[in-house]
């Protein structure tokens, strides 16, 4: 199954890049296909974030993750680099759990 | 024509450091997505399988972070396709300045990323007949192809020595990670509307339908928004 996913994916995911080598530009020209295209990423990405950290299976859980994701917000006002903003969030919210201040 | 030359030379090896510099930028990345790949079930050639053959950084992340939320295959293939409907736009962008044709545009087709594309469209594109832009474009696709897999295989086998990810906060890095990608892309007040939007469809989603679904739910905001927005600016 998880090969299978693997595989799929990438297959995907190369049809896609070959598909816009191939097609007439004015498709992907339209404006409204193009709008799509550019926010499709930005709910994707931003659902991602919110299930990543308040979601537990199918439950809404308020854990050690949303300090973390607080902390990596403010890396990110200051423009750390990506690896700081990951090593932060992951610092913050395995030392409320070694300490035992969240779960 | 000496004088072009050098010209060349110097801007070569300008667009070749550039390139470089990019790919240990990305390396970074690559590291969190080996780690995080093989801590959420993949084993390491399957964490490997998709540096090499998707070869995509936000679907991989994307794939990898649905199963690990619970969401069935299914759901995580089409979350990475939705997600790399961007690069056809990429390559529809790139493909009559490379002039690649046979092998060589199935080659630079799968080297067609953000990065990739970023890179060959800062050139000007007719400096040097076009060869800044077509070196730009493949000296950064070949050097990022090369160091996220390098830095995916790093990843992953150091992190299957490390016992409970949760004591680690890899749960919260994996959050963090996602958000860093998707902060730089919010550039206007639509954008944060979508962002927010997705994010609010997604848990309002979680306790009803199983995960996975919640953040492809979320995609229809993208998809509603640019079908309002583009029709209001026309």
């Amino acid at each position: 199954m998880m090969w299978f996913a693997v595989l799929a994916g990438a297959a995907g995911c190369y049809a896609l890049k070959y598909v816009g080598s191939v097609i007439p530009a004015h498709i992907l020209e339209q404006p409204t296909v193009k709008r799509i295209v550019l926010l499709l990423p930005i709910s994707l990405l931003s659902a991602l974030v919110a299930v990543q950290t308040f979601a537990s299976s199918q439950e809404l859980v308020l854990d050690a993750r949303v300090p973390a994701l607080a902390a990596a917000t403010v890396a990110l006002k200051f423009k750390s680099p990506f690896i700081f903003v990951v090593l932060i969030a992951a610092a913050t919210a395995a030392a409320l759990r070694y300490f035992g201040l969240a779960v | 024509m000496n004088a072009a030359l050098t010209d060349w030379n110097a801007a070569r090896r300008q667009i070749v450091g550039n390139a470089a510099s990019i790919g240990f930028a990305v390396a970074m990345y690559g590291v969190s997505f080996g780690a995080l790949g093989t801590t959420t079930g993949l084993t390491i050639p399957q964490t490997m399988a998709l540096s090499l053959l998707m070869f995509t950084g936000a679907s991989q992340f994307t794939l990898v972070s649905t199963l690990a939320s619970g969401g069935t295959a299914l759901t995580a293939v089409i979350a990475s396709w939705l997600m790399g409907t961007r690069n056809a736009a990429y390559s529809m962008r790139m493909t009559p300045i490379l002039k690649t044709s046979g092998p060589g545009r199935l080659v630079a087709v799968q080297l067609t990323i953000d990065e990739s594309t970023a890179m060959g469209l800062a050139q000007d594109e007719d400096a040097f007949e076009g060869r800044a832009s077509r070196l730009a474009f493949w000296a950064t696709g070949l050097s990022v192809y090369l160091l996220w897999n390098l830095a995916t295989f790093i990843g992953a086998i150091s992190v299957s020595a490390i016992g409970d990810p949760k004591s680690f906060g890899l749960d919260a890095a994996i959050a963090a990670g996602l958000f860093a990608l998707v902060w730089p892309q919010i550039k206007s007040r639509t954008d944060l509307s979508v962002a927010f939007g997705g994010a609010l469809i997604a848990l309002a989603f979680t306790p009803l339908v199983p995960p996975g679904i919640p953040v492809l739910a979320a995609a229809m905001v993208s998809i509603i928004v640019g079908w309002v927005t583009s029709r209001r600016i026309t």
